[in-house]
C-alpha cells in the first residue's frame, strides 16, 4: 500500500515536469512529435528505475558507512553519466532497432535534471531500498506521461494560429501551465 | 585569429543579448521551481552566478590541460565541486534559504547554462574574458529571475520582498505561487518580451526607410536592413 502510494504521488500528484519542474528541457526540447516523446519517455523510465537502484546502493554501502555524504553530487552525477553511457553500449550490442528508437536521445538524458534530482530526493526523504525503486519507475512513468500529452496538443496546436511572439518557447509554456492545472486535480487522490 | 570583442561586451551581452532565459531558454527548471519570491530567486540566481564565475574561470585555466574527449566529464567534475561549496556553505548559513530551495541547489550541477558556458565560452577564452562572460550571464539569469519571482510575489502574494504592497482589499491569485502560475507567468512574460522586440525591430526599420527616403536614394535593400539588425 505504501508502495502504491508512493509510485501514484510521483506518478500524477507531483509529477516531476508539471509539480517539481525537473526535466523541463527534454520536456520543451522533445515534445514535438508523440512518437519521439514515447521513445524519450521510455528512455527516461529505464535510465530513472536503473539510476534509483545504483544511487541508493552508492548512498548507503559506500558514501554512509565512509562518512562521505558530502560527495553525494560529484559521485551521484558521475554515476549518472557512467550509467548513462553503459546503457547506451549495451542496448547497443543487444538490439539495435530499439538503439535506433532510442539512441539520440541517450546521451541528453546525462543532463536531463530528472534523473539527478530523483536521486537527490530519494536520498532526502530516506527512501529503503524497494522505495526508491518504485519512486523512480512511477517519476519515469509520470515523466512519459506529461511528455506523451503535450507532444498530442503541440502536434494540434502546429494548425493553430499563434500570435508570432507567442510562437514556440512561449506559448509551450503556457499550454504547460494549463496542463500542471489540470494535473493539479489529482491532489486529492491521497 | 578572430575579431576581438571589447572586453565589457563581454559582460553586456548577458544581460539581454544572449539573456539565458529569455534568449538562450536554458536553465529553465530553476527559473520555474524557485520563484515563488522575490527572494528565492535572487538566492537562486546568487548561487548560480558563483557557481558559474568560479567553474568559468576554472575551466578556461585549465582548458589547455584537458584532452578533448573526456572534457565534458572533467567540467561536470568542476561544476560539481563548486555546487558542493555552495550547498554546504547555504546548509550552514542559510537554514530557511536553503529548505526553500530544496534539492535545485544540488542541481545547479545540471544547469545547462553553467555547462553551455563552458562549452560555448570558456573552453576557448582566456580567464578573464571567461569571468566576465559567466559574470555578464549570471547577471542575465539574475534579472530574469528576479523579474518573475517580483511579479509572481506581487500577485500571488500580495508582497515583494516580504513588505505588502498590494492593499488587503486585492485578493491573491493563489495560482501564481503554484506550478501553474510558474508556467503561465513566464511564458507571458517571454511572449510580451518578443512583442516588445518585434515593436522595437519595426520602429527602426521605419526610420531607417524614412530617411532612405529623405536623402532621396533608391529602395533601400535587404542587405542594408539585415545590417542594421532587423
Amino acid at each position: 500500500m505504501e508502495l502504491l502510494i508512493i509510485f501514484i504521488s510521483a506518478a500524477l500528484v507531483n509529477n516531476f515536469v508539471l509539480s517539481y519542474f525537473l526535466g523541463i528541457c527534454p520536456f520543451i526540447g522533445v515534445s514535438n512529435k508523440t512518437s519521439s516523446a514515447i521513445s524519450m519517455g521510455m528512455a527516461t523510465t529505464f535510465v530513472m528505475a536503473l539510476t534509483a537502484v545504483v544511487s541508493w546502493l552508492l548512498f548507503n554501502l559506500i558514501l554512509v558507512p565512509f562518512k562521505l555524504e558530502f560527495l553525494q553530487i560529484p559521485s551521484f552525477i558521475l554515476v549518472i553519466a557512467a550509467l548513462v553511457q553503459f546503457v547506451e553500449m549495451v542496448i547497443k550490442k543487444v538490439s539495435q532497432p530499439l538503439y535506433r528508437a532510442l539512441g539520440i536521445f541517450l546521451p541528453l538524458i546525462t543532463t536531463n535534471c530528472a534523473i539527478l534530482g530523483l536521486a537527490l530526493l530519494a536520498s532526502m526523504r530516506g527512501y529503503d531500498f524497494l522505495e526508491s525503486v518504485v519512486f523512480g519507475v512511477g517519476a519515469g512513468a509520470g515523466f512519459t506521461l506529461a511528455l506523451v500529452i503535450m507532444a498530442g496538443i503541440r502536434e494540434e496546436l502546429d494548425l493553430a494560429d499563434v500570435p508570432k511572439p507567442f510562437q514556440g518557447a512561449p506559448i509551450t509554456l503556457i499550454v504547460a501551465g494549463i496542463l500542471a492545472l489540470a494535473f493539479m486535480g489529482f491532489a486529492g487522490m491521497i | 585569429m578572430k575579431k576581438q570583442v571589447p572586453l565589457l561586451r563581454e559582460f553586456t551581452k548577458g544581460l539581454w543579448e544572449i539573456n539565458p532565459t529569455f534568449k538562450q531558454i536554458l536553465g529553465m527548471c530553476p527559473t520555474l521551481a524557485v520563484t515563488v519570491s522575490a527572494i528565492n530567486g535572487i538566492a537562486m540566481a546568487l548561487a548560480t552566478t558563483f557557481v558559474l564565475v568560479f567553474s568559468s574561470l576554472m575551466i578556461s585555466l585549465v582548458r589547455k590541460l584537458i584532452p578533448n574527449q573526456v572534457r565534458i566529464a572533467s567540467y561536470i567534475v568542476i561544476i560539481a565541486t563548486f555546487v558542493t561549496i555552495v550547498d554546504l556553505v547555504m546548509k550552514a548559513q542559510f537554514v530557511e534559504l536553503s529548505k526553500a530551495l530544496g534539492p535545485f541547489i544540488p542541481l545547479i550541477v545540471v544547469n545547462c547554462i553553467i555547462l553551455g558556458r563552458a562549452e560555448a565560452f570558456a573552453s576557448k577564452n582566456g580567464p578573464l574574458r571567461s569571468v566576465l562572460d559567466a559574470l555578464g550571464n549570471g547577471a542575465g539569469f539574475f534579472i530574469s529571475l528576479f523579474v518573475l519571482g517580483s511579479i509572481r510575489e506581487i500577485i500571488g502574494s500580495r508582497t515583494i520582498l516580504g513588505y505588502q504592497v498590494l492593499p488587503n482589499g486585492f485578493e491573491p491569485w493563489l495560482i501564481m505561487i503554484l506550478p501553474a502560475g510558474a508556467f503561465l507567468a513566464l511564458g507571458l512574460l517571454m511572449g510580451f518580451a518578443n512583442l516588445y522586440i518585434e515593436r522595437k525591430k519595426n520602429l527602426v526599420r521605419e526610420s531607417l526607410i524614412a530617411q532612405y527616403k529623405r536623402v532621396g536614394r533608391e529602395e533601400i535593400t535587404d542587405e542594408v536592413l539585415k545590417e542594421a539588425g532587423v
